[in-house]
């Protein structure tokens, strides 16, 4: 790619970017979420047109108006966020798009074959996928395999996996890591677009360092993880969670033999026992879809609860209203921040007072104080570091860190006895990963018992000072955040070391 | 490290809320059971209700004395409701409740029919009848929505195929012409709804509304000013002709009903069958379900998704109009204003009681094609019920339907979700 420039309105998305793979190489492109690392890839794929550059496939140059044209280059993409159809069988979304036909006018579909095609390069390459599971009954891992078998099968020279780690379990990680490994060794090249620095290291032949739209240095595997963040953020990041050790006093949060059931009506968490303690961080680590999702719901009163009891301080939270819930100081950092966190057509002031708006000193029932609102707006950017051009900004033009930070902010500005806090820093920049988890044991310090969900091992590892691992809707295991890492990821994988509790 | 996993736990018992669905509906059958036994049966005579096989009273027939049947059948309704409550047959709920719901209306009918006769040949070539515009309208739906277009303007593309068909039909002296015509109707109806809802992304519900109340000025417009004036010139249009079948339409019941008939109960039947196959079992339907499903997926496999919705709203349209041409060129024989009089939207409900799927939009629309048959029977053997009433039958079972017996049904992923690219 010679030259690639793409723009979103004012936005530069990509400058003037040149990128080469060789046959057979894995090239990682490691850059922070909104770096444009996918914009890029996407480009390449034909999903989107590059405004200036030129792509050159073999030295040809090409114009690829969309995926179609990609895949017959022989280029394949596996995206972030999969695309599968949940509701078809694993061969029917292998066969999409390049269905094999017995002929007809609507083209009569040949199922014995497709289902052959799935089972031979599933064997070809190692990956195991059972071709008539349905794709929404499938773990992710499994999911990201068939996802891998359907670029495959389209006969593909270059593949680009985009963070196709994010959603794995360490050991999944290590198995992606061996099938890309086996790719190359078969002359096929992978692009992998990460922000993980370790996995960049253990597998990259070559690594291209994107930030804000330009390349900003190529690396190789040796370059060290401090470099590489450097290189990634702009300046020297601390990649440790500073802090003290804990103080945990009396319980807070106690949660027992807790059954919740996800929207299908299929049981989501399975008989959850948890307490938080003052003054204490409980993590939960687990595979995302563990039932971290619904915990969370059904605690903040957002999910009906099947069985069991949540209780903070002693007083029983079931079927208290949210907003009761949150007044009894509670502060929620939703896992879905453009959905639940922020109303991005709000400004930033308003924002800061989505749960506060009729309550003094910001407003009464009929009336929003509109001074004491600005002021507010003004003490968290600062205190919070926001970056906004001012307090009326719309929160949906900031970036994912600044709405983030708000949505910290505006949960951290009332006095708080339990602080929960899903997926923190999902799709926000490394600064602002940094500046979040300060605040967060920040808060720990003065007493707070507070309650962190990830799917990232690494901020779990780095926050907690008890580790719950979450299996299948249960805790299998609670454990110290220096537990080593290959027994977190066996317990993330639902063994357990011991056998498994409640086993008869 | 030993390997034990949790997979072989068993589930944390939680307790069922007691008024489940289940319980929910089978007190409701309970209730109506209670109702018919009691008021069907001591309103009905105690006089024999004759189900007869042939066109007439006489000939053989299936004959129960009313009151007893009435009491039966509210029993049977009632028994039904109870199993449901108690929790027996969890698995086939749907089954009871049928079940239950047969019985009610038997029950009903023994009382209706007690002292008279109801001649089933004729109820089930009328329930078919009526119900053809239906299942045609309903498979239109099915077209627009499995691909995520939500298509309500199905009454619009009635009333534009019924007029199309009628006009053109009388003008040409051709019932041939005048079908191509109405389905072209429909088309124009479906291409200013996809051009609209596609490309321009405007709410497909409110375009649907409004195409309808389109459809509705424009035909009622040409109807008074053209088509009253000059009636023999513009609105007489030749009747489709009925076919038989040797053999065949000598089986009794099925035969007269299936075998000599027009075109269009043939057409919409084969219509049924065709679109099953087709969206389950070629390449055709993968992508249109694809495209409904997940269109970002589709198109990274190189799937043209707003060309695929074009294709299917258009291929409603088609059908949907067709469907149109029942009303004039099968049913009465002229276009009037508004003579759709909301089967557009009968179909849509068709559509969703049928879970977006041919068969069940069949199956639905043969249900409410009976309450519409039902209705005009009634008011023919003079039922005690008042004709207004009985009028409302096929919107109110609609409403049941709707309402109470589907719950909530899982419509495609992407229906009615433009798609934007990038």
């Amino acid at each position: 790619m010679r030259g690639i420039t793409k723009r979103f309105g004012d936005l530069v998305a990509n400058d003037h970017i040149d990128i080469t793979v060789e046959p057979g190489e894995v090239h990682a492109l490691l850059g922070e979420n909104g770096a444009g690392k996918s914009t890029l890839m996407n480009q390449l794929y034909g999903l989107l047109h590059p405004d200036e550059g030129q792509i050159l496939v073999n030295d040809e140059p090409v114009v690829f108006n969309s995926p179609r044209d990609a895949i017959a280059a022989g280029i394949g993409m596996v995206h972030q966020h999969f695309m599968l159809v949940p509701v078809f069988t694993v061969a029917e979304n292998i066969a999409l798009g390049a269905e094999e036909t017995r002929g007809g006018p609507l083209g009569w579909l040949d199922r014995r074959r497709s289902r052959r095609d799935v089972i031979d390069t599933s064997t070809k390459y190692g990956l195991p996928v059972d071709p008539d599971a349905l794709v929404e009954d499938l773990p992710v891992g499994a999911q990201q395999r068939v996802e891998i078998v359907k670029a495959l099968t389209r006969e593909v020279d270059l593949l680009i996996l985009d963070e196709p780690t994010a959603v794995l379990t360490p050991q999944e990680t290590e198995e992606l890591l061996a099938v890309m490994r086996s790719l190359t060794a078969m002359g096929k090249s992978i692009v992998f677009i990460t922000h993980k620095l370790k996995e960049v290291k253990a597998i990259a032949d070559r690594i291209t360092v994107v930030r804000r739209g330009k390349i900003v240095g190529t690396a190789s595997p040796d370059t060290s993880e401090d470099e590489l963040a450097a290189l990634m953020v702009g300046r020297a990041v601390s990649l440790e969670v500073q802090k003290t050790p804990a103080e945990p006093g009396a319980g807070v949060l106690k949660i027992d033999g807790l059954v919740v059931d996800d929207d299908r009506g299929i049981r989501a968490v399975d008989g959850v026992d948890l307490e938080v303690r003052a003054g204490e961080v409980l993590g939960i680590a687990g595979v995302q879809g563990n039932g971290q999702t619904e915990l969370v719901e059904a605690v903040m009163g957002l999910r009906e609860v099947r069985a069991g009891s949540v209780r903070l301080e002693g007083d029983d939270l079931i079927g208290l209203s949210t907003k009761k819930i949150l007044r009894s100081g509670v502060g929620y950092v939703p896992e879905d921040r453009s959905h639940d966190g922020v109303v991005k057509e709000f400004s930033v002031a308003e924002n800061l007072i989505l749960d506060m708006y009729d309550s003094a000193p910001y407003g009464n029932a009929f009336r929003i104080d509109g001074g004491k609102v600005g002021g507010n707006a003004q003490e968290r950017i600062e205190q919070f570091d926001i970056r906004c051009q001012s307090a009326d900004t719309l929160v949906g033009t900031l970036s994912g860190g600044n709405q983030q930070k708000v949505v910290v902010a505006r949960e951290m500005s009332r006095p708080l006895r339990l602080f929960i806090a899903s997926q923190p820093t999902r799709g926000v920049d490394v600064g602002s990963i940094e500046f979040i988890h300060k605040q967060i044991v920040h808060e720990r310090d003065q007493g707070t018992a507070v309650l962190v969900v990830s799917s990232e091992l690494d901020e779990v590892v780095g926050l907690a000072d008890r580790i719950a691992v979450m299996y299948r809707g249960r805790i299998l295991a609670i454990v110290s955040p220096d537990t080593p890492r290959e027994e977190l990821g066996l317990l993330m994988a639902g063994i357990t070391g011991a056998p498994a509790e409640g086993e008869k | 490290m030993s390997t034990a996993t949790v997979e072989e736990l068993t589930e944390v018992a939680a307790p069922e809320p007691f008024w489940s669905r289940q319980r929910r509906l089978g007190l409701a059958l309970v209730l109506i059971g209670l109702l018919a036994a009691a008021v069907f049966g001591s309103l009905a005579p105690s006089e024999d209700a004759r189900f007869t096989l042939s066109e007439d009273a006489e000939g053989a027939a299936l004959s129960i004395n009313g009151q007893f049947g009435a009491v039966l059948f509210g029993l049977l309704a009632l028994a039904a409701g109870g199993a449901m409550l108690a929790g027996l047959a969890r698995r086939r709920s749907n089954v009871l409740l049928s079940l239950g719901i047969l019985a009610f209306v038997l029950s009903f009918l023994c009382w209706q029919v007690a002292g008279n006769f109801m001649p089933l040949v004729d109820t089930t070539e009328g329930t078919l009848q009526l119900a053809l515009p239906l299942i045609l309208g309903a498979l239109a739906g099915v077209l627009g929505e499995r691909s995520g277009v939500v298509n309500v303007a199905i009454e619009g593309q009635f009333l534009m195929g019924a007029f199309a068909g009628a006009l053109v039909g009388t003008m040409a002296t051709s019932v041939w012409v005048g079908l191509i015509s109405a389905a072209l109707g429909g088309v124009i109806i479906a291409a200013i709804l996809a051009v609209l809802s596609i490309r321009y992304l405007v709410d497909q519900t409110v375009v649907g509304m409004v195409l309808n109340l389109f459809a509705l000025g424009i035909t009622g417009f040409l109807y008074e000013r053209l088509m009253q004036p000059d009636a023999q010139t513009y609105n007489t249009p030749p009747q489709m002709p009925e076919w038989r079948i040797p053999a065949l339409a000598d089986i009794p019941v099925v035969g007269p009903v299936l075998f000599q008939a027009n075109l269009l109960v043939w057409v919409a039947l084969a219509l049924v069958v065709v679109i099953h196959f087709g969206l389950s079992r070629t390449r055709w339907g993968l992508r249109t379900r694809a495209v409904g499903e997940h269109p970002t997926a589709a198109d990274t496999v190189g799937i043209r998704v707003r060309g695929l919705r074009y294709l299917n709203v258009l291929l409603g349209g088609v059908v949907a109009g067709i469907g149109g041409a029942y009303f004039t060129l099968v049913a009465t024989g002229n276009f009037t204003k508004n003579m759709t009089a909301g089967a557009g939207f009968i179909a849509l409900a068709a559509l969703i009681f049928g879970r977006y799927t041919p068969f069940g939009a069949l199956g639905a629309a043969l249900f409410f094609g009976f309450a519409q048959k039902l209705a005009t029977y009634l008011s023919a053997i003079e039922s005690p019920v008042p004709s207004q009433f009985l009028n409302m039958l096929p919107y109110l079972a609609t409403l049941i339907a709707v309402a109470g017996l589907v719950g909530r049904v899982r419509a495609p992923a992407a229906d009615g979700v433009p798609y934007i690219k990038g």
